[in-house]
């Protein structure tokens, strides 16, 4: 017993994540903690995307279930698990049953490298960001599937398109990923790295993120990716393997309960999973905002704060419209449920200013807000922009994406190479 | 290979063909579909996305609205057309009741007249805006459906407080109005006006000028003037060709020609000069509704009309210009106070002939946006 403890207790003094340190009880915890957490952000993302998408749509969402909509994925979640199991007759059994798991599989995988803080991962991987693109990509085998094995046209063409532009995109994508990764070999030694905490630790040490160095060069392959990775989650506007108006809903036409609940599930993490590598290499990953313009311990004083103070609001927002409720018995215990709502996260936000909690939670805190933002933007684009067409799609893709990637990628070799002499004789 | 040109009809049972041929694949798209605007079926032949050909199957919501013409007197018959295309139910109430005052020889009082103008230019506007919400929907542009139907719902109410129904409202008479206007009614049309003049700069902010908008409708459903005329499409569709027919000008009914307005037209026929065209429309109906409001004569709402609807022997056709095009009407009477026969020409029934044309050797997703861009509802192509 003494021994389990100690091996416990073991990691607790080191600096490495989990599974570089070997330590498998940690490693469980933290696989159960990031599984936790992507499950509650997807329940989180699919309220805020038809929350937000409404009020950009002049309309107001989900209002019915809990106070302001806010049970509303559970009620979803409950009757998509309660919906009858279809499989159509003509379909490829054994396929079928397999696609749906094959996706959420490679969408969940990908998080074993990703870097919430320095030590927040599961593992970290020597090869952390070519794991991570190479097992993200696998999500295409699983849509093939899906579309095949559903022995329908619709899903068929959704498949066939959806693989297409996955895999052209693809290129872009690794070409203005690696256009990061020359970035990271700017030391003194002139190694780089793959792993993806050795990419933000990397950009601690140049004090800039890639997404600013060689302006405008790491801005623009910051650009690149951020569409491609639009393109790779099959969202809008490039949403055309699930085009509703065209194919229904593309490769998951067939599915229905369960299992297209799994493609939800996968599409979100993926989401999710990309904006982590873009906040990874172009946008510090856990490192907090202006680290340069405002340095020093009372800055870091006041940012650590942040988390503390978004919570707060948060909090406030939920008090300030349980106060807005209708003044009717029937709104009472929406109005309750709220301000409780409320209640908790005010109490969390105090917990994070106790600094021994604000000091681990922090980093974790700045990924997390930054991933938010590209969510934002994703919800965003749904909102404003038509759909491309699958031409334009696959133009834009290597006509215009990857020559821009190619040339990017030289001239950020160029200038790193050049950067020495020129710049320091 | 079919050339794309002709207007040959497409047989997709040709027997010379391989009955397997892998580079073809056929979809059945509708009836059920969530882009086909109703229960329009559209057999696509496609070569990977591209589409060879397609034939549209219709019917799946005839009602026998002509048939049942037969069978009602001219008055009972009224409020049937409301169901054809019910979303421009003042329109078809409008043409009928003038096809039927054509043939009693009858005119409604001026008063009436100018309510007419402005009840059916409002539900221009009405059409043009679920068009245009539905339109953008289908090509993916998920927010101006919610816009258009927020600002739909004004005139949708003016409607409601007129005549206490909101989409088939049975507006007009023979020989006039069926109420009077209640009061406030002019406050209320003005309000609008006022109201909607910048929400059709927001719908524009939204779409006109939006790269992935312009990349997906312009050079898509392409149809040129010529085959506009020969296959008689009208409306939206052959203006935007080029072609200046706005039977308000060309053949001025009601009292349209006591209005000032333009014909905006478009010059390459494709899907954005449509749209184009379609949002100019809106400001012009904004104008004549403007003009309109504004100048109401007091006096009656309806003509000297016997009780008893009986027109002498004799036929007469008459059309006006619906929001989809030309909207006729022709009705046969054989002296007694039912027709002998009444048949509708509808535009978007029309119009549809021209999907296959203007689809050919476009992509699947280009289908779609031609659906749209028609503006086709298919209560009226099956009737």
């Amino acid at each position: 017993m003494g021994q389990i403890l100690q091996y416990i207790q073991s990691y607790l003094h080191s600096d490495q994540t989990p599974g570089a340190a070997g330590n498998m009880f940690w490693v469980l915890v933290y696989i159960l903690l990031v599984f936790a957490g992507l499950s509650a952000a997807v329940i989180a993302m699919n309220w805020l995307e038809r929350k937000i998408l409404a009020h950009m749509q002049v309309r107001l969402g989900p209002m019915r279930v809990g106070p302001h909509g806010l049970m509303q994925p559970f009620a979803d979640a409950i009757k998509l698990l309660l919906k009858e199991d279809i499989m159509p007759a003509e379909a490829d059994a054994l396929i079928f049953w397999v696609a749906p798991f094959v996706v959420v599989l490679a969408a969940f995988t990908v998080f074993v490298v990703v870097p919430f803080g320095p030590t927040h991962a599961i593992t970290d991987m020597n090869i952390g960001i070519l794991f991570m693109l190479g097992v993200s990509s696998l999500s295409v085998l699983g849509i093939v599937m899906a579309g095949w094995a559903s022995n329908s046209h619709y899903p068929l063409i959704g498949a066939l398109r959806s693989s297409a532009q996955m895999v052209s995109y693809e290129v872009a994508m690794g070409l203005a990923v690696v256009s990061a990764i020359l970035m990271t070999s700017l030391n003194a030694e002139g190694t780089g790295t793959l792993s993806m905490i050795g990419i933000v630790q990397a950009q601690l040490a140049q004090h800039e993120w890639f997404i600013f160095k060689f302006f405008p060069l790491g801005l623009v392959a910051f650009f690149i990716f951020a569409i491609a990775m639009v393109a790779e989650t099959n969202r809008a506007p490039f949403d055309l393997a699930e085009a509703e108006s065209e194919l229904t809903a593309g490769f998951h036409t067939e599915y229905s309960g369960f299992r297209w609940s799994l493609f939800f599930l996968a599409e979100y993490s993926a989401m999710i999973a990309v904006s982590s590598i873009a906040v990874t290499l172009w946008l510090g990953g856990w490192l907090r905002p202006f680290p340069n313009l405002f340095s020093g311990a009372t800055w870091d004083l006041v940012f650590s704060w942040f988390p503390g103070v978004t919570f707060l609001l948060f909090a406030a927002m939920c008090f300030f419209n349980a106060a807005r409720m209708p003044k009717h018995p029937l709104f009472r215990v929406q109005t309750i449920g709220l301000a409780g709502f409320g209640v908790v996260l005010a109490l969390v936000g105090l917990v994070l200013f106790i600094p021994a909690v604000s000091g681990r939670i922090e980093d974790i805190f700045w990924f997390a807000a930054k991933v938010a933002g590209f969510m934002y933007l994703y919800i965003w684009y749904r909102g404003t922009f038509p759909r491309y067409r699958f031409d334009q799609l696959m133009q834009m893709g290597w006509k215009v994406l990857l020559p821009m990637g190619l040339g990017v990628l030289i001239l950020t070799a160029s200038v790193a190479l050049l950067q020495p002499i020129l710049w320091h004789p | 290979m079919t050339d794309p040109n002709t207007l040959s009809h497409l047989d997709l049972e040709a027997p010379e063909k391989p009955f397997l041929d892998a580079n073809e694949l056929v979809i059945n798209m509708g009836p059920q579909h969530p882009a086909t605007h109703g229960v329009l079926r559209v057999i696509l032949r496609l070569d990977g996305e591209k589409v060879l050909g397609l034939e549209c199957v219709i019917g799946y919501l005839h009602r026998g609205v002509e048939k049942i013409g037969e069978h009602r007197t001219y008055t009972m018959f009224n409020p049937y057309v409301d169901r054809m295309d019910y979303v421009a139910a003042v329109s078809n109430g409008l043409g009928y009741c003038e096809t039927v005052e054509k043939l009693l020889s009858v005119e409604a009082p001026p008063r009436a007249q100018y309510v007419r103008v402005i009840l059916t230019e409002l539900n221009r506007i009405a059409s043009h805006q679920l068009w245009l919400g539905t339109h953008a929907l289908d090509i993916g542009a998920i927010t101006p459906l919610f816009y258009t139907f927020r600002d739909r719902e004004e005139i949708l109410k003016i409607y409601e407080k007129y005549c206490g129904a909101r989409l088939t409202t049975h507006a007009f008479r023979i020989g006039g109005l069926q109420y009077e206007t209640y009061a406030g009614f002019e406050k209320d049309v003005k309000n609008f006006l006022d109201f909607f003049r910048p929400k059709i700069d927001e719908y524009e902010e939204l779409l006109t000028t939006n790269r992935i908008w312009l990349e997906r409708t312009k050079n898509v459903g392409s149809i040129s003037a010529e085959d506009c005329i020969a296959l008689g499409v009208t409306g939206p569709v052959l203006r935007a060709s080029g072609v200046k027919w706005d039977l308000r000008k060309a053949q001025p009914y009601a009292n349209y020609k006591n209005f000032d307005f333009d014909i905006p037209i478009g010059q390459n026929g494709d899907t954005y000069d449509r749209y184009l065209v379609r949002i100019a429309e809106m400001r012009q109906s904004v104008r004549v509704v403007e003009q309109a409001v504004g100048s109401i004569p007091e006096g009656a709402v309806m003509a000297k009309v016997p009780k008893v609807i009986k027109p002498a022997v004799g036929e007469v056709y008459h059309s006006i210009e619906a929001p989809k095009g030309e909207l006729g009407y022709f009705i046969v009477s054989d002296g007694s106070t039912q027709p002998y026969r009444v048949r509708v020409r509808p535009p978007s029934f029309v119009n549809l002939q021209a999907l296959d044309l203007m689809c050919r050797g476009q992509l699947v997703a280009d289908v779609i946006a031609v659906i749209g861009t028609l503006d086709i509802v298919l209560g009226e192509v099956d009737r």
